[in-house]
C-alpha cells in the first residue's frame, strides 16, 4: 500500500503540467466510517490529536457530548452528535466524525491561487502544504464541508491529512488505528465502497433501516472519506452534512469562464489600443487651437459647469 | 493684472498640487493592487507576487494598500464629485464618440473641465472601488464568516474579481489616453499646467469659463 502514494495529481496555482502525472499505476485510497457502530467514544479525537502532535484545545459545553461547535485548525477530527427526534418520538443520537472528505474534485485546490499550497496525490488524498500555503482563505471559501480553517497565529490554513505521512508507509491513519468498535476501516477505494454497500444492504435488509445508505457524493465526484449512514436520504441529520455538496457555483465561475472572459477581455483591451494607436495615432495639441466646434463654446455660454476651477 | 488665467510660464493651470498629489496615490497604490491581484488571479501570472516580495507579503499588503486606494477615491470624490454631474453636452460627446476615437475633435462637442469619459472613468472607479472594498474586507476576514453566512464569501470572491476586471478596462483606457493617445495630459498631473492649446482643444468650455471668471475678478 506504499508505493507511490504521494505520486501528485492536481497542484493548486499552478502553471503547466503536473509532473509525472499518470505515469505509474495507482490505487485510491478511503477511509470508511460506519456511523451505525459509532459509541461517540472520541478515541479518534485524541488519536489525530496525538499522532499530528496538535494541542488540545478549550472545549466548549452546549449540553451535549461535543467537544466544540466545528472543526479548528489545530482540531481536524470533531465527532458531531446529533439527538434526533425520529417521527414515532424515540431518540436517536447520531455520531458522524467530521473531518476533511478528501474529495475527488477539492473545491479548496480549485480555489487556492498559490502554486502548490494544496496538492492532490493520485491516491486521493488532499494535502495543505502550509510552506507555499500564503493564507488568503480561497480554499475555505471553496470547500462544500466546511472544513480549511485559518490559523490566526500561523497565518496559514490547516486541516486533515488523511495522515498522508501514515498511509505512505503503509499504515492506516491515526483515527482508524485507534477505533475501538470498528466503525472506521480503511483500504482502496473500491474495496471500501463494497464494505459499505454490504453493511447499507445489512442494516436494509436485517435492521429495519429502509433508508440506510452510502455517502459517497457525486456533486464532488465522489469523495475518500465515505460514510454509511442510517438514513442515507437525510444526511443533514447528521451535523450538518451536506445533501448535495458540490464546489460553489461562484467559485467554479469564478476559476473558469471568467477567468476566460478576464483574459480575453485584457489582453484584447492591450490590443485595442494598441492597434488604435496604430491607425489612429494621438491627438495632438495645436499651438493654438481654434478649430470652431458644433455647438461649441461660441455657440453655447458655458453656464452649465460653474465653478470648475483647479 | 489677473485678466488672464495663465501661469508665469503662459500655460494654464488644470489641476491642483493637492489633485496631483491625490491622483498619484490613487495611482501607485492601484498598480499595486493590479499586480498583486493579478498574481492571484492566473497561475500564469503568480510570479509577479514572487518578484514583489514573496506571495505571501502579497497576500498581508494588497489589503491595506487596498485602504490606501479606497481612501485616495474617497478624496477624488470629494474634490471632484461635484463636477462629475452628467450634462447635455455628456451625452452629445456619446453620440459624437466615433469621431472623438477616429481624432475629428471638431466634431467632437467642446468640454467642461472634464468630459463625458473622464466622468464615466471617476464613476466606475468611485462604485467599482466600493464594492471593492465591501468584498475585500469579506475576503481579508474569511476565517471570521461563519459558515451559516458562507454565501457572503461565494458572493464576495465574484464580485471582487468582476469589479477587477471592470477597472482594469478603465485603467488601460485611462493610461493609454493619458500617456499616448492625449499629448500634454501625462504633464497636467505632473506639473499640473497645459498649454492654451491643449485647454482649448479639449476643454474648451472650461477654459472660456476662466477666462470670464478671470475678467470679472479684474
Amino acid at each position: 500500500m506504499s508505493q507511490a502514494t504521494l505520486e501528485i495529481r492536481a497542484i493548486s496555482g499552478h502553471a503547466g503540467s503536473v509532473p509525472g502525472a499518470g505515469v505509474r499505476r495507482e490505487f485510491e485510497v478511503c477511509k470508511l466510517i460506519d456511523t451505525t457502530t459509532c459509541i461517540g467514544c472520541k478515541a479518534c479525537e485524541v488519536a489525530c490529536l496525538e499522532w499530528n502532535g496538535l494541542s488540545f484545545s478549550e472545549t466548549t459545553f452546549n449540553n451535549s457530548y461535543q467537544t466544540m461547535p466545528e472543526t479548528q485548525w489545530n482540531y481536524w477530527n470533531l465527532i458531531k452528535f446529533n439527538e434526533h427526534e425520529r417521527e414515532d418520538g424515540t431518540l436517536q443520537l447520531l455520531m458522524r466524525k467530521d473531518q476533511c472528505m478528501h474529495c475527488e474534485e477539492p473545491g479548496c485546490l480549485i480555489a487556492c491561487p498559490a502554486d502548490g499550497a494544496i496538492v492532490q496525490y493520485v491516491n486521493g488524498i488532499v494535502d495543505f502544504q502550509q510552506e507555499h500555503c500564503i493564507g488568503c482563505g480561497y480554499c475555505v471559501t471553496g470547500c462544500p464541508f466546511n472544513i480549511p480553517k485559518f490559523s490566526p497565529t500561523a497565518r496559514k490554513v490547516f486541516k486533515c491529512t488523511l495522515c498522508v505521512d501514515r498511509v505512505t508507509q503503509g499504515l492506516e491513519p491515526a483515527c482508524i488505528k485507534a477505533c475501538p468498535t470498528g466503525c472506521l476501516h480503511f483500504g482502496t477505494k473500491p474495496e471500501m465502497k463494497a464494505l459499505a454497500e454490504n453493511r447499507a444492504t445489512q442494516l436494509r435488509e436485517n435492521s429495519g433501516f429502509e433508508n440506510a445508505g452510502v455517502y459517497d457524493p457525486p456533486g464532488v465526484r465522489g469523495t475518500h472519506v465515505i460514510y454509511v449512514l442510517h438514513d442515507a436520504s437525510n444526511p443533514e441529520l447528521y451535523g450538518g452534512l451536506p445533501k448535495d455538496p458540490h464546489v460553489p457555483w461562484t467559485v467554479s465561475f469564478w476559476k473558469g469562464p471568467l477567468k476566460w472572459i478576464g483574459n480575453i477581455a485584457m489582453i484584447g483591451g492591450l490590443l485595442g489600443v494598441f492597434a488604435h494607436y496604430l491607425r489612429f495615432g494621438p491627438k495632438v495639441e495645436s499651438a493654438d487651437d481654434e478649430t470652431p466646434r458644433p455647438g461649441g463654446a461660441a455657440s453655447r455660454p458655458a453656464t452649465r459647469e460653474p465653478g470648475n476651477r483647479p | 493684472m489677473s485678466s488672464t488665467p495663465l501661469l508665469a510660464n503662459g500655460r494654464v493651470l488644470r489641476y491642483s498640487f493637492r489633485e496631483r498629489l491625490v491622483h498619484w496615490l490613487a495611482g501607485f497604490s492601484y498598480v499595486y493592487l493590479l499586480l498583486t491581484g493579478l498574481a492571484f488571479w492566473s497561475p500564469w501570472l503568480f510570479w509577479i507576487a514572487v518578484v514583489l516580495g514573496g506571495p505571501t507579503v502579497s497576500r498581508e499588503l494588497h489589503p491595506w494598500v487596498g485602504l490606501i486606494f479606497v481612501f485616495a477615491t474617497f478624496l477624488m470624490y470629494g474634490m471632484w464629485g461635484g463636477q462629475m454631474h452628467e450634462t447635455e453636452p455628456d451625452k452629445e460627446f456619446w453620440r459624437a464618440l466615433g469621431h472623438y476615437v477616429r481624432n475629428e475633435d471638431e466634431l467632437v462637442p467642446s468640454a467642461g473641465r472634464f468630459n463625458a469619459g473622464q466622468k464615466l472613468l471617476f464613476w466606475g472607479f468611485f462604485w467599482c472601488g466600493i464594492l471593492l472594498l465591501l468584498s475585500g474586507l469579506v475576503l481579508w476576514f474569511t476565517h471570521l464568516i461563519p459558515w451559516g453566512l458562507r454565501y457572503v464569501r461565494y458572493t464576495a470572491v465574484l464580485v471582487h474579481a468582476t469589479c477587477a476586471l471592470l477597472t482594469i478596462g478603465l485603467f488601460i483606457i485611462h493610461v493609454y489616453m493619458g500617456t499616448a493617445m492625449e499629448r500634454g495630459a501625462i504633464g497636467s498631473v505632473i506639473r499640473g499646467d497645459v498649454s492654451v492649446g491643449w485647454a482649448k482643444r479639449y476643454h474648451r468650455v472650461w477654459y472660456e469659463h476662466l477666462l470670464r471668471d478671470a475678467a470679472a475678478r479684474k
